[in-house]
């Protein structure tokens, strides 16, 4: 018998033990208890108004996915991809945006949306099956929902490049000055795209945050299965900095996505942000997530829950009083009503609608195919009185 | 004044990019190896010095990556123009093409348009190894949202490349390697090309129709010399677009010799003939004194090069097709 053999240095010494709980390097402002932290790198002096904001906004994002979720429940919608649990990654992400700053979302982007202004009535058309994505990507910078995974990370490089070439990238002009932000989940890690991705904006030091919201689950697949180690370090492989951030921590998410976007947009090229959460709902409406993990996981997690750590700080700080809530449940009553009444509402597309958009301008083939099924559809007309 | 001068297809292309770069500042060229090097077959020569790195890009050697970044661009509101060094290469960019490119004016229901060229060299006959020789048009021009054409000589090459890249929608590029630097053309750059989706009668008769584009357009007209010197009169069409396709040339001229022979570089099965024999059959059906022949490749995978000139179509295939047309 021989010895094994030796090759490289063990995994175990580079990026130490396994971490069910994040691991020492998770960046932190508030803790699971409601506990204000600091960190020496990453920190941010937030105002009682800005806390207030970013609650509220939690509030809202969990408000449009409860009632999504109901509307599925209902019929309405055909499915819906929930984000509970993903509330704080996204809006410590989507508030650390500029107006100038590009976002390309996944399926499950609700929250970013709502911060870049896209109303969420929009976001039903497509789970509806009304329409494939019911807004206009340039007008609020919020491109399509991409569900083949991955895909959109390319569109976010590229994007960010054409940034480059219009001269918006390390002008020093804070009102020029641009990034782009690209959604993407541990599941689409496995891609190729996502790590061609990650080669041509290092190639091209292209100003793009990668955001990856680690919620641990892919459909049933374990992180475990897409990674043997913690997704982060793989960013310093592909030459740019890579941070885990606790992405149930609303103020640590914003202050470490703040960050990237600054660095890229100053010109320091891409970076990596993993937020580290966890999918509390079932993958969409259609999954079941009893078949393959257990209770006792969830239950954990919702200790962790990110908008319940932001209220304890701030009714332990005084910060709010009731009318605030009071406000708020109103506000987010009325969304519910606005989502409900205005998801029933939206018009199914006519048969012949099909026929449009295929390209910038029809062509005649596909006008002849529309005309021959208007006529086929009118050869029915009275048939039935 | 107009001055012509001689060029090949490749010179061609390369002055159309060029032109089409000078007009417009947001055309942008990328793809691997297509700046100091010119590209492996010197379509970009010298474009990266003349318009600097910012606008011709060497781009690492990952397809999907190449036109991914291109959606990004478009979105952006540049023109971007990518190689895919060859047609064999395509296939990691696949789900870009057809899930994204393809998919994203129907989506955004016109609001975002996709002026993407994807340049793909196509075709066989260069005694190249495996995946360097292939015809994958079809499945383009199967998937709704591309537009695909296939240019055949250096004046077309010139010009449609240029209305290509002007044009607000995706189109799949097919450049005939094999003529790259074959034939020269006179082309007159003071001329007034055809819109870009049309058809052409490239050369007229009366007895058979041949329809053929890219590197087979070539052969039908070596057909059709040698079988004038039989005393049978073929016209010749060069489909130049794929998709969509420009059949009215195709039925008036049918219905006129009631004979058609379809032929490609692509296998048979499934292939552009297919639709072609199709469309000929439903619109020109009283014309037709036989059924629509298809000449192409063999539904196998392509060859050993040694072997490549048994499996492409040529001359004498194509003239036995048209024989069978009239043994009905």
């Amino acid at each position: 018998m021989s010895d094994p053999v030796s090759f490289g240095p063990d995994l175990v010494d580079v990026f130490g033990p396994s971490q069910t709980d994040g691991g020492p390097e998770l960046v932190q402002l508030l803790t699971p208890e409601g506990e204000r932290v600091h960190h020496p790198e990453f920190d941010h002096d937030f105002s009682a108004e800005e806390l207030r904001g970013l609650y509220r906004d939690m509030v809202l994002t969990r408000r449009i996915d409860v009632e999504a979720t109901a509307l599925q429940r209902h019929g309405e919608l055909g499915i819906w991809a929930q984000l509970l649990g993903q509330e704080a990654a996204q809006i410590g992400a989507g508030r650390a945006l500029r107006p100038q700053d590009y976002v390309f979302p996944t399926y499950r982007e609700h929250g970013v949306a709502y911060c870049k202004g896209v109303d969420p009535l929009r976001l039903l058309g497509l789970f509806r099956g009304v329409d494939q994505g019911g807004w206009d990507p340039n007008e609020n910078n919020f491109g399509l929902y991409t569900i083949v995974i991955g895909a959109q990370t390319l569109h976010a490089t590229g994007y960010a490049m054409g940034m480059q070439r219009d001269g918006v990238v390390g002008t020093g002009d804070p009102e020029r000055d641009s990034a782009v932000i690209a959604h993407f989940g541990d599941g689409a890690s496995s891609q190729g795209d996502v790590n061609e991705a990650f080669i041509f904006a290092a190639s091209y030091n292209a100003p793009v945050v990668f955001f990856c919201q680690n919620n641990q689950w892919a459909i049933s697949e374990p992180i475990e299965r897409q990674t043997r180690i913690p997704l982060y370090q793989r960013a310093l492989g592909f030459g740019f900095p890579g941070i885990r951030v606790d992405g149930n921590d609303v103020l640590a998410t914003y202050a470490v996505t703040k960050a990237a976007l600054q660095r890229a947009r100053e010109g320091n090229g891409p970076s990596f942000v993993e937020a580290y959460t966890y999918r509390m709902g079932a993958h969409t409406t259609t999954d079941d997530p009893t078949r393959y993990r257990l209770n006792d996981e969830l239950e954990h997690w919702k200790l962790k829950d990110p908008i319940e750590r932001l209220k304890v700080y701030l009714r332990r700080n005084g910060l709010v009083d009731q009318e605030f809530f009071d406000d708020l449940d109103a506000e987010a009553k009325e969304l519910g009503h606005h989502l409900r009444e205005g998801c029933k509402a939206l018009p199914d597309p006519k048969p012949l609608d099909q026929f449009g958009y295929v390209f910038s301008e029809m062509t005649d083939e596909i006008a002849a195919q529309r005309d021959e099924f208007a006529a086929y559809l009118a050869s029915f007309e009275g048939s039935h009185s | 004044m107009s001055t012509t001068q001689k060029i090949t297809l490749a010179k061609g292309l390369n002055m159309g990019l060029r032109k089409a770069m000078e007009d417009d500042d947001k055309v942008l060229l990328m793809g691997e190896d297509v700046g100091k090097l010119g590209g492996v077959f010197r379509i970009t020569d010298g474009l990266q010095k003349d318009f600097g790195e910012d606008r011709v890009i060497d781009s690492p050697l990952a397809e999907s990556g190449i036109v991914g970044t291109a959606v990004g661009m478009a979105l952006r509101g540049y023109r971007p123009v990518v190689e895919i060094q060859f047609d064999g290469f395509v296939y990691p960019a696949y789900d870009q093409i057809v899930c994204q490119v393809a998919k994203y004016t129907y989506r955004s229901q016109g609001k975002v348009k996709m002026p993407i060229v994807i340049r793909i060299p196509f075709g066989g006959g260069i005694g190249a190894v495996e995946h360097h020789s292939e015809s994958p048009e079809a499945q383009f021009a199967h998937t709704p949202g591309l537009k695909v054409v296939a240019c055949s000589n250096p004046v077309d090459g010139y010009w449609m490349i240029q209305q290509a890249i002007a044009h607000d929608d995706p189109v799949i590029f097919l450049e005939p390697k094999r003529q790259y630097h074959a034939d020269k053309a006179e082309l007159d750059e003071s001329a007034t090309p055809e819109p870009l989706f049309t058809s052409r009668v490239v050369r007229p008769g009366s007895d058979a129709t041949v329809l053929a584009y890219g590197p087979t357009v070539k052969t039908a007209l070596k057909c059709a010399e040698a079988a004038e010197a039989e005393g049978r009169s073929l016209e010749v069409i060069d489909l130049r677009t794929l998709s969509p396709l420009d059949m009215a040339p195709v039925y008036e001229s049918v219905r006129r010799t009631g004979r058609c022979v379809v032929t490609h570089e692509a296998h048979v099965n499934l292939g552009m003939g297919a639709e072609l024999a199709a469309r000929v059959t439903e619109q020109c059906f009283y014309s037709l004194e036989a059924p629509v022949l298809r000449v192409g490749a063999f539904d196998t995978p392509y060859p050993p090069s040694r072997i490549e000139e048994e499996y492409l179509p040529d001359l004498d295939r194509v003239l036995d097709a048209v024989d069978r047309t009239f043994a009905f």
